[in-house]
């Protein structure tokens, strides 16, 4: 059973994520997601100090105010002061996580996060926060990521039109009305709502995994953008599933188990793609040489 | 203050030790993240820092050895592995440099923390000394670090010295560099490797997260203060020399104080300051500059618009030379608040005399040449807008509202040449 509680959040973080990681990655915003992910600690730690709990409402509009602030902050830099983009990336996002670092510090005995939680998290204390739901032991942060994905599938759902144009075509989308940096913002507080609930259970670098490695490998297989999202999804499970049972059987960190397997299996997939024509060409060039020889 | 002067004086031995590889990491650091800002990659520094955890674990494993040596090399390695798959990645799929660079950090970073975590189940002492390569420690340095981060610093310094003209060249412009048969791949492989060497040295005493900064925002600041290169990594230098004392500094004071935040912490303030005095390019500046420039326009369209008044008037036989401030506004539309201070303004240059408190303003000679020039600029673009670009003379005008505050004497000499010194433009209007 603690097991199954384990996998299902995991595949619900990362339905989540890569939800949302469909759309960053065909942005080419992805090492945005990085940063926010990064920048958004600051942020929880101050809501922590100022609400006392973890898993907080505070918590989630703090998280989405920190990641407006960074999204913010980077467009203002590579617009205003034309610094390069990646650059400024690289500016906003350390500057942020080094004032986080040192919140922790200097606050760390009154939050019980401490360093490592933030990096890699602990999925595995999952089970360890039951609630009492009419007879039944479930977790507490199942009544999150629920939600939360009931929530990323709708925002998708209503503004699917509206995302799809400023992904695609961000001058068409200013043509006709519907505001790019409008939507460019939504989505990137809906990036920092989904950092901040993943936070706990995988960790700042390890959801960055998650946003971008199982869209990537979807990518890389299909064309048409709906299926894209399905199937982001079905390898994010893939991937949790696997990556639980990797982390069971070596004994080590699931978060980062999950993460390799999903790099392995994106390897694969990419390798496919790549030597595929290849191999198909071998395959058929074996067949045609069977019958010629035959004749001869 | 008792504290800021034991630490400058420098007497505590392991500060010793710790200001020297602080002071050529900053160096090392600030001149590589140069050459990868002007290539546009900085953010691979990053990519680059997650890589290695991976090696330092892996090394560690096969080796059963926490000798700094051992686990440079192995750092080093997964560390170029990682460029090098990026590169794979982005050049053999439709995956692009962001998303790739995203994919091989987060996976390189999630099987180091696997390799560590597999570590810390074998036995929870041996892995002491390596997660303190994630978030960074300066105090835990001890000589045969410093001596390595000293060594390693001084043979990159070298090389981008020697190899100066040539780094340069390449990282501005490849194909050039190709032309004129420098070997390019070289060249990257080896900015390359000093990038890898960097993040290996310093990740100890700035953590993995965090390296990159060093990389990326000295030379972010010094970019604010000058446009010549080897200025710009000597500005990039002192800051990150300046920031990685304060981070020291910090540290060494109050207890608990983490060295690498600090370190960014510093930086990234100069580089906001920077941001905002710098002259030029600084974000003041520019308000300051906008302000200028839109008082120009300001300026410009009042002596304009009476200079127009004066024509109407000589076309209607009136001879009147005075206008009042309601003559002007009916003329053109503006904000009345604002032409009476640009009016004013002008009065105090010189251009306009007035008598009677804004009712009859009059244009000074050199109010009028001014104001004759700019609307002799309007209709010669006006006029060339429709002779050269053959657009209809309706559509001409908002054009040359824009251009005539701008055109030199110069261009204003050839325009005039090249439409064969006309005098009336597409309005049927005399070109003064």
């Amino acid at each position: 059973m603690i097991d199954f509680w384990i996998i299902l959040i995991a595949c619900l973080v990362s339905c989540c994520c890569s939800l949302l990681g469909c759309f960053l990655i065909l942005r080419k915003t992805a090492m945005l997601t990085d940063a926010i992910s990064h920048a958004v600690l600051p942020g929880i730690v101050i809501m922590f100090l100022l609400s006392g709990s973890k898993n907080s409402f505070l918590m989630i509009l703090g998280a989405s105010l920190i990641g407006l602030l960074t999204t913010f902050l980077i467009e203002f830099l590579s617009q205003r002061a034309k610094v390069q983009a990646d650059a400024s990336i690289g500016v906003v996002f350390t500057f942020l996580f080094s004032i986080g670092i040192i919140l922790v510090t200097v606050f760390a005995d009154q939050t019980d996060l401490d360093q490592d939680c933030i990096l890699y998290g602990e999925i595995l204390y999952v089970p360890l926060d039951m609630i009492n739901f009419s007879n039944y032991q479930i977790p507490k942060s199942f009544f999150i990521f629920v939600p939360l994905l009931v929530y990323i599938i709708l925002f998708i759902k209503v503004f699917y039109k509206q995302l799809l144009i400023t992904t695609f075509d961000n001058q068409f989308a200013t043509t006709i009305g519907i505001s790019a940096t409008f939507w460019h913002y939504a989505l990137m507080t809906n990036v920092s709502i989904t950092t901040v609930a993943s936070f706990e259970s995988v960790g700042a670098i390890l959801v960055i995994a998650l946003f971008i490695v199982p869209p990537a490998s979807a990518y890389l297989l299909i064309k048409d953008f709906k299926n894209m999202l399905f199937l982001s999804c079905l390898i994010g499970i893939i991937d949790c599933i696997l990556g639980y049972y990797f982390s069971y059987i070596f004994n080590c960190s699931t978060a980062g188990a999950i993460a390799t397997v999903a790099g392995i299996i994106f390897m694969i997939i990419l390798l496919f793609t790549i030597y595929h024509k290849k191999l198909y060409n071998l395959l058929n060039i074996n067949q045609l040489q069977t019958p010629t020889s035959s004749i001869d | 203050m008792n504290n800021l002067i034991e630490f400058l004086s420098f007497q505590n031995p392991t500060l010793q030790i710790i200001a020297i590889g602080i002071f050529f990491l900053s160096i090392s650091s600030a001149m590589v993240g140069c050459f990868s800002f002007l290539r546009k990659q900085s953010l691979i520094g990053d990519a680059v820092a997650h890589g290695v955890l991976p090696g330092i674990c892996l090394s560690f494993l096969l080796f059963e050895n926490k000798n700094i040596y051992v686990l440079l090399w192995g750092a080093s390695f997964t560390a170029w592995l990682s460029i090098a798959t990026i590169q794979f990645i982005h050049s053999r799929s439709k995956i692009d440099k962001d998303t790739s660079m995203g994919i091989i950090l987060s996976v390189f970073f999630g099987f180091g923390i696997v390799l560590l975590t597999i570590i810390q189940g074998k036995s929870a002492s041996a892995q002491a000394g390596l997660d303190k390569f994630i978030f960074g420690k300066a105090a835990s340095m001890i000589d045969t670090d410093v001596i390595t981060i000293v060594i390693i610093s001084v043979l990159v310094i070298i090389t981008i010295i020697l190899l100066y003209k040539n780094l340069v060249i390449v990282s501005f412009d490849e194909s050039f560099a190709k032309t004129i048969g420098l070997r390019v791949e070289l060249f990257k492989f080896i900015l390359t490797m000093m990038t890898v060497l960097v993040i290996v040295i310093g990740i100890q005493s700035v953590g993995i997260v965090l390296i990159s900064a060093l990389l990326i925002t000295p030379p972010v600041t010094a970019r604010f203060w000058t446009n010549k290169l080897s200025l710009m990594i000597f500005i990039a230098c002192i800051f990150s020399i300046i920031s990685g004392f304060g981070g020291t500094y910090i540290s060494y004071t109050y207890e608990n104080m983490p060295t690498g935040p600090w370190i960014v912490v510093f930086m990234s303030i100069f580089a906001f300051i920077s941001f905002a005095v710098a002259p030029q390019k600084g974000f003041i500046s520019k308000l300051y500059r906008d302000f200028l420039n839109k008082r120009k326009i300001e300026d410009e369209n009042i002596l304009k618009t009476m200079y127009a008044l004066m024509e109407d008037s000589t076309n209607n036989n009136t001879n009147n030379t005075t206008y009042s401030l309601k003559n002007i506004l009916k003329k053109r539309n503006q904000n009345p608040i604002k032409a009476r201070n640009t009016i004013n303004r002008l009065c105090n240059q010189g251009f306009i005399s007035k008598n009677n408190m804004n009712e009859n303003l009059e244009l000074t000679p050199q109010g009028l040449e001014k104001g004759k020039r700019i609307t002799r600029l309007h209709r010669l673009w006006e006029l060339y807008l429709t002779k050269n670009l053959h657009l209809t003379p309706s559509h001409v005008h908002e054009d040359a509202e824009t251009i005539e505050h701008i055109i030199t004497p110069e261009l204003e000499e050839r325009i005039i040449k090249e439409l064969g010194y006309p005098t009336t433009d597409p309005h049927n209007k005399n070109i003064p």
